[in-house]
């Protein structure tokens, strides 16, 4: 279809595109109607605890499950052992894209090992929670501890005795990249900055913990699991495949999800136990994680070391990046999305912004006795953006360059793309120029520096902060999932079905967590037909009910799924049109669909409404002739060609204060402007930005899972544990630079995650420039109190 | 172990309630288990997330750190009970109308809470609805647009207030 035609069907007068609608579901949230799996009342529900290993590396000398079997209420006590007897497997975290990668089989429940604190290693199953709890206290075990490997630099010490044998070491897996002539560069350099970075690790906390409601009808053989999850088809297809069922006997639904993030994209043991023990029983049971077992048991994130240079000239050019990251993953590589992408990721979007040539980056992960890590939120891109961002800094400041100067002196120009970057990723359709130039016209730029200098003078310390980003959006089949192997769909679906009364029902492939996606598939389906928004419905969550689809994940939902609602759309609007042309003895090109009617495309008289075509097309069929016979339902499929992701950009801008005394620092106010091509509700775009900025915000000042030597987590509480509450963060102004991807009609790309992968990034550029007058520096994130007078020699 | 039990007999939403419950039963617990009430939320157990918060005899309490047995002889107001007395439609429409939830999780104890600021009717700061707000956590929208909608909400109350309509 010619760009014209996109453009007369997408911005009509009346489109839907392009504007704020409110969301459906925020109605129901807001009179306490939402659904959640923990509210679903279902007869002879059965409820799930687990006995979690108490260490952080112990084998299982003894488990005496007897006193516990014998207590009042209890339905059924499994084991690690039993556990595995009933089921395929183990699962091994490995994909084929990584070469050389190497992960331990792993069972849902520890059988002889546990291989870190927190890992599940007996369940049980009782008429109530608190009876299933009070159960586990009886389950007796005999532990032979064993050496705990903590620290990422000693796993990697040839004296540190594997966590895994088998494996010979406990290195996961190693990635170099190397465009050569590094070496040269930097020798040719007039400044070299070099900077070694440490990234806390930590985790998602959504509000409502992992939740899983399995029921199994004996009669049928069908599984049915309620459970909040980001990604139906691929729990499905796990399950199914480690229970010995076929995918079609085993239904996914998710209802309403209480935050995910990428905490819910993953498949984990206790979750599959629950679901084993409802095909053991036939009867339902639930298993909700409650937050201490949450914080031991979901996946974590961004440990990681980076040692990074960057070589520039004395005009600004910056010349290489060398960059060198230690990660440190969990017991396991998780499955079966693995443990290491985000050592991949970092890697590919360090120094992405800019059109360096030379380029070296060498990763390795190691494995540690703490839960598995996998992807969360912006995998990779805040440690790789405040690597490259705080090196591009470092070099402006060596050469009395202005950041905003250094980085419009960089970044790819506006007109550079198609183009790929040092690291080897393609990239096209981006506008780092006009967003740097709306950047600094939104923050008045200048104006706060001329304040942050008459500040200083009053012993007020201010720092200003900028980041530019690139964020890989809407992964491809050609990325790391659909050629390393794994059982996650990098297409997406929609079916969209004409009702006979002229509604629209439309089924998609992608979930809604409470971004707004239903809505935006809704707002793309209603303006490609012509019809009004409540003329249609989105069904999402329920692999019973919707084409199969890959879920939500790595900003692909409108990105991927919204494209496939276009064509499915638009299929579904020719038929309609052919229909009519029929009826009314006219050319289908000289109709149109307008406000749920067919009408004249010249001077748009109302001649069908949508009703008679569903009237006509379910339901008197005899009216059409012979040759003509209705589908009124059509499914589209979308998937990106040939590139790895639709990379996006933007920048980051940040004004924070720093109290020199006590270390903390105050957020004043945060900017981004980004580009995540056509957007199709402006409101949820911007609230996922903010929301990304705020979890970014939260992993550079506060969250932290600390670990002591022995492998305990010593923070598990969410009293221990910061996360950001309304009174430490700032406002955020957000607006977008528009340029559609070219990979679609609908042109747009993902914006889910731009903002956490940035925002550490600029927080630490900014905090750094508050401190520049003391020669005082951080390089540690989270950036504590601590690490802040740490770096002023106050403590 | 037979589970020790207690009678308790309460005012849930303005209905006249008594039931039997395990006297180590969780407010929040009886209130979703039991009534069926699951607009309230459990976020952490531990009194942190503000995800459970109800009213108890008019205070704003968290639900998991109360047992249903100390409920007894109280009045409970929760999400389901504040929604349909209508005395949060404007804050309920502005939290709509800005988009201030995501999933959704946080937004009945929210609520609760922002009612309890409107309830005092005077103006206050985007720093004073902050702070205000900081017992309750959400980890969706960045808190920004939760700001606006509760101090939009305000100063249409006290605009209002000022005209002398109800």
């Amino acid at each position: 279809m010619s760009d014209e035609t996109i453009r007369a069907l997408l911005d009509r007068p009346n489109s839907y595109v392009g504007r704020t609608l409110s969301r459906a579901g925020a109605r129901r949230a807001v009179a306490g109607r939402g659904r959640y799996t923990d509210d679903f009342a279902v007869p002879r529900l059965l409820h799930a605890a687990f006995l979690r290993s108490p260490h952080a590396h112990a084998r299982i000398a003894c488990i005496d499950t007897e006193a516990a079997a014998r207590e009042s209420g209890v339905a059924l006590v499994m084991t690690g052992a039993e556990l595995a007897r009933m089921v395929a497997g183990p699962w091994v975290g490995t994909l084929t894209c990584f070469p050389g990668m190497k992960s331990a089989p792993q069972y849902p429940m520890a059988v002889d090992r546990a291989c870190w604190a927190g890992e599940p290693v007996a369940m049980v199953v009782a008429a109530s929670r608190a009876q299933a709890e009070d159960a586990v206290e009886r389950i007796a075990v005999e532990w032979e501890e064993l050496p705990a490997v903590v620290d990422k630099q000693a796993a990697l010490d040839p004296a540190t005795p594997p966590i895994h044998p088998a494996l010979g070491d406990n290195i996961a897996f190693r990635r170099t990249i190397d465009t050569g002539g590094v070496d040269a560069a930097f020798a040719a350099a007039d400044v070299v900055i070099e900077e070694v970075f440490e990234f806390g690790r930590h985790t998602a906390v959504s509000l409502e913990p992992r939740t899983l409601l399995a029921d199994f009808d004996r009669a049928t053989g069908k599984l049915t699991i309620t459970t909040s999850s980001q990604c139906p088809h691929m729990i499905q297809r796990v399950f199914a495949a480690t229970l010995g069922l076929p995918d079609h006997m085993v239904q996914l639904i998710a209802p309403d999800v209480g935050g995910s993030f990428g905490l819910k994209i993953h498949t984990y043991g206790d979750e599959l136990a629950t679901a084993a023990a409802a095909v053991r029983l036939g009867r339902p049971v639930k298993f909700v994680a409650d937050r201490l077992e949450s914080f031991v048991s979901d996946i974590h994130a961004r440990e990681n070391r980076v040692k990074g240079r960057i070589a520039v000239s004395g005009t600004g050019e910056i010349l290489a990046f060398d960059i060198d990251v230690l990660s440190g993953a969990g017991a396991y590589s998780q499955y079966p999305r693995t443990s290491v992408l985000e050592a991949t990721q970092v890697l590919n979007v360090t120094g992405g912004p800019y059109r360096h040539r030379r380029h070296r980056g060498r990763a390795t992960v190691v494995y540690l006795n703490k839960p598995p890590s996998s992807q969360y939120r912006a995998v990779g891109h805040p440690i790789g953006n405040s690597v490259g961002e705080h090196l591009v800094d470092r070099a402006a400041h060596a050469l009395g360059l202005d950041p905003v100067e250094m980085r419009r002196r960089n970044v790819f120009p506006d007109d550079a793309y198609p183009a790929v970057t040092a690291s080897g990723v393609r990239i096209n359709d981006m506008s780092h120029q006009r967003c740097l130039d709306t950047l600094v016209a939104r923050m008045g730029y200048a104006e706060l520096r001329s304040e942050q200098a008459a500040l200083r003078e009053k012993g007020v310390h201010r720092g200003i902060g900028i980041a530019c980003f690139i964020k890989g959006t809407a992964p491809g089949p050609h990325g790391y999932y659909g050629t390393g192997g794994a059982p996650i769909s990098l297409q997406d679906a929609c079916t969209i079905k004409l009702e006979p009364n002229g509604g629209i029902l439309c089924a998609v492939g992608v979930t809604e967590q409470g971004q707004g996606t239903d809505t935006v598939m809704a707002q793309i389906a209603a303006t490609t037909l012509g019809v009004p928004m409540e003329s249609v419905r989105v069904i999402s969550g329920d692999t019973d009910a919707v084409p199969y689809g890959g879920g939500t994940f790595g900003s692909r939902a409108v990105a991927i799924g919204g494209e496939a609602v276009f064509q499915a759309a638009r299929a579904l609007r020719a038929e309609i049109l052919d229909i009519a042309a029929v009826l009314l003895q006219a050319e289908p090109s000289a109709l149109d669909i307008a406000g749920g009617t067919v009408v004249d495309r010249a001077g748009g008289a109302r001649r069908l409404p949508l009703a008679e075509i569903g009237r006509i097309g379910h339901f008197q069929l005899g009216e059409l002739p012979n040759s003509v016979q209705p589908v009124l339902s059509h499914t589209r499929r979308f998937r990106l060609l040939e590139d790895l992701y639709i990379f996006t950009n933007g920048v980051h801008g940040a004004h924070v204060e720093v109290d020199v005394e006590t270390g903390f620092v105050r957020l004043l106010r945060h900017w981004v402007v980004e580009d995540c091509g056509r957007v199709i509700n402006p409101q949820l775009a911007d609230e996922q930005v903010r929301g990304g900025c705020v979890q970014g915000l939260g992993g550079a000042l506060y969250e932290h899972c600390l670990y002591d030597a022995a492998g305990q987590l010593t923070n598990g509480t969410l009293a221990d544990y910061l996360v950001p509450m309304a009174a430490e963060m700032p406002d955020i102004d957000v607006a977008h630079v528009q340029t559609p991807t070219s990979v679609s009609e609908l042109g747009a790309k993902g914006v889910g995650e731009s903002g956490t992968g940035a925002a550490p990034a600029v927080v630490m550029n900014a905090v750094n420039d508050a401190l520049l007058p003391f020669g005082a520096r951080v390089t540690t994130q989270p950036i504590t109190p601590e690490v802040i007078l740490t770096a002023l020699g106050r403590i | 172990m037979s589970e020790e039990t207690l009678t308790i007999a309460l005012a849930v939403n303005g209905e006249r309630v008594s039931r039997t419950v395990p006297v180590r039963q969780s407010l929040v617990d009886f209130l979703r288990a039991d009534l069926g009430l699951t607009g309230t939320h459990v976020g952490c157990e531990h009194g942190v997330c503000g995800a459970c918060s109800v009213r108890l005899d008019g205070a704003v309490v968290r639900g998991c750190l109360l047992l249903a047995v100390q409920a007894d002889g109280c009045e409970v107001v929760t999400i389901e009970g504040l929604a349909e007395a209508g005395g949060i439609a404007d804050l309920q429409e502005a939290f709509v109308a800005r988009n201030a939830l995501q999933c959704g999780y946080c937004t009945p104890g929210m609520l609760m809470t922002a009612a309890e600021l409107l309830a005092e009717a005077r103006p206050r700061t985007r720093e004073e609805i902050r702070t205000f707000l900081s017992g309750n956590y959400c980890r969706c929208t960045g808190y920004h647009a939760i700001v606006d909608a509760v101090a939009a909400t305000l100063e249409a109350r006290l605009a209002r207030g000022r005209e002398g309509s109800p």
